[in-house]
């Protein structure tokens, strides 16, 4: 861990270990807030994302915890623009998917973002179970866990008429083969924790 | 003419909500003599969901795909969806830059990781064989479109390297190319809003009302696109948008292989043009002014 970060080794900060595991540097931003100027979603976010990473540069346990809380994490779409128009180029859709799972890994993460948590953990369950996203089963778990059984109903025939909805997984992945990346992905990190 | 092979990454938006682009794509690689090699047994790239709940899988399962690319002695691999392109360039980027991901992600697979075939667009395939397609064209394209290119073909430019970041112009520069007049506009690479599609569509309504408000403002008579999730989010969900817009609009959304095999003669169905939400029509042309007897 480099130097200038002044909190304990024993509990390292998550900027500290953002530069760890990430390899992207809070400090290097001067809050220009180019970023947040250029953010498609930041009318949708409680904390700007210039704010996200300055909560970050304090290093304390407060305003890490109210990074992590945030809905600003869940509300970015990853489009990638904050960190093309970065003078300093802070790779900030990184620090966002490292709060993302910091925050689930401390199951802190903001309720208003429930629904669109349970989107990506469904994607990755087709995934996992199939090789391939099967995406009427995604959408199937999504509606049960959500709740939202009603939206969205107007779209489906159409799809459906269309050939753009598959009632059926698609075979020709090698499920065996996806279902052990996931479970040694799970290991490794594991691995690298202890 | 001989024929280009290239590996095939059809992701998983190609065989469902994507099918037509899937259906164009194959249908002009055919006319202009490219061999697509689909990889064996591929597996989902793990898109958005993938980087944002667990960055060690978002990169282990894109290089299980070029692994497999690498062993079927494919040394180029394209993948027409933009967002499996993005995964698959940044999973190779991370490879090259980042030691420690490099020795996790081999550790997963249980493997060591040489050399990675390279990642293309379906921008960067066709602008490969741009000299096959004018001497092809038996119909020509005669409408003004917007090209919209969106995020993930172009960011972040070092890891995608592909055009101009903020005004790419190589999609405008193949419908040129088949007789299509290309509009300048602002939102060439705006968010449509990606993946929020089904879990904040109400943002989708949102960010997709922009970009066609200044479409339509510019006169474009369709919206050209070379991804998946930005055609869904601008023609499936056309509801959502016309609800935020003032004027609805009811201009067409197409994809950049169907605008091409259209030009080319090749027939609708083969380019899976009635699969659209928003039929593709375009206005009449006015007709030569009749000569005076």
């Amino acid at each position: 861990m480099s130097s200038h970060h002044e909190s304990s080794s024993a509990h390292p900060s998550l900027a500290a270990r953002l530069e760890k595991e990430g390899e992207v540097s809070v400090a290097d931003c001067y809050q220009c807030g180019k970023c947040t100027a250029g953010c498609p979603a930041a009318e949708e976010m409680d904390v700007a994302p210039s704010q996200v990473l300055r909560l970050l540069q304090t290093e304390t346990p407060t305003h890490e915890d109210r990074a992590l809380k945030s809905l600003s994490i869940w509300m970015c779409i990853g489009c990638e623009t904050c960190v093309t128009r970065c003078p300093q180029e802070v790779d900030l859709p990184r620090a966002m998917d490292f709060l993302r799972q910091e925050a689930l890994a401390r199951n802190v993460a903001n309720q208003d973002a429930s629904d669109v948590v349970v989107f990506h953990k469904a994607f990755l369950n087709s995934v996992e179970r199939a090789g391939r996203l099967f995406e009427l089963g995604m959408v199937g778990e999504y509606k049960l866990r959500t709740g939202h059984f009603f939206k969205d109903l107007g779209i489906a025939p159409t799809m459906f008429f269309k050939g753009k909805l598959g009632l059926f997984p698609h075979g020709g992945a090698n499920k065996r083969e996806v279902a052990n990346i996931f479970a040694r992905a799970r290991a490794v990190k594991k691995e690298s924790k202890v | 003419m001989t024929d280009l092979k290239v590996g095939y990454y059809p992701g998983c938006s190609l065989q469902g909500s994507s099918r037509d682009f899937a259906e164009s794509l194959h249908a002009v690689a055919k006319a202009l003599s490219i061999e697509l090699v689909e990889i064996p047994e591929w597996n989902c790239c793990g898109a958005s969901s993938g980087h944002m709940l667990d960055h060690l899988l978002s990169v282990a399962l894109p290089v299980n795909v070029l692994l497999k690319a690498r062993k079927a002695g494919l040394p180029q691999v394209m993948a027409p969806c933009a967002s499996c392109y993005n995964r698959l360039a940044t999973a190779s980027h991370e490879i090259a830059t980042s030691p420690a991901t490099k020795a996790q992600v081999e550790s997963v697979l249980q493997t060591s990781i040489d050399k990675l075939p390279r990642v293309l667009n379906v921008i960067e395939l066709l602008a490969q064989v741009s000299d096959r397609i004018a001497p092809k064209v038996t119909k020509k394209f005669e409408q003004t479109v917007a090209c919209y290119y969106g995020c993930l073909l172009v960011r972040p430019a070092k890891v995608t390297g592909f055009d101009r970041t903020e005004d790419p112009v190589e999609m405008d520069k193949l419908v040129a190319a088949v007789g299509g007049k290309t509009i300048d506009w602002s939102f060439k690479t705006e968010c449509c809003g990606a993946s929020f599609s089904i879990s904040r569509s109400s943002v989708v309504g949102r960010l997709g009302a922009k970009i066609m408000q200044d479409a339509v403002k510019r006169q474009a008579e369709a919206v050209v696109v070379a991804c998946p999730m930005c055609h869904s989010n601008l023609d499936l969900r056309r509801g959502e948008i016309n609800q935020q817009l003032e004027h609805k609009t009811d201009i067409p959304v197409l994809f950049i292989t169907q605008v091409i095999g259209l030009a080319l003669g090749l027939p609708k169905k083969q380019l899976g043009l009635g699969r659209h939400f928003v039929p593709v029509k375009f206005p009449a042309k006015p007709l030569a002014p009749p000569t005076v007897p």
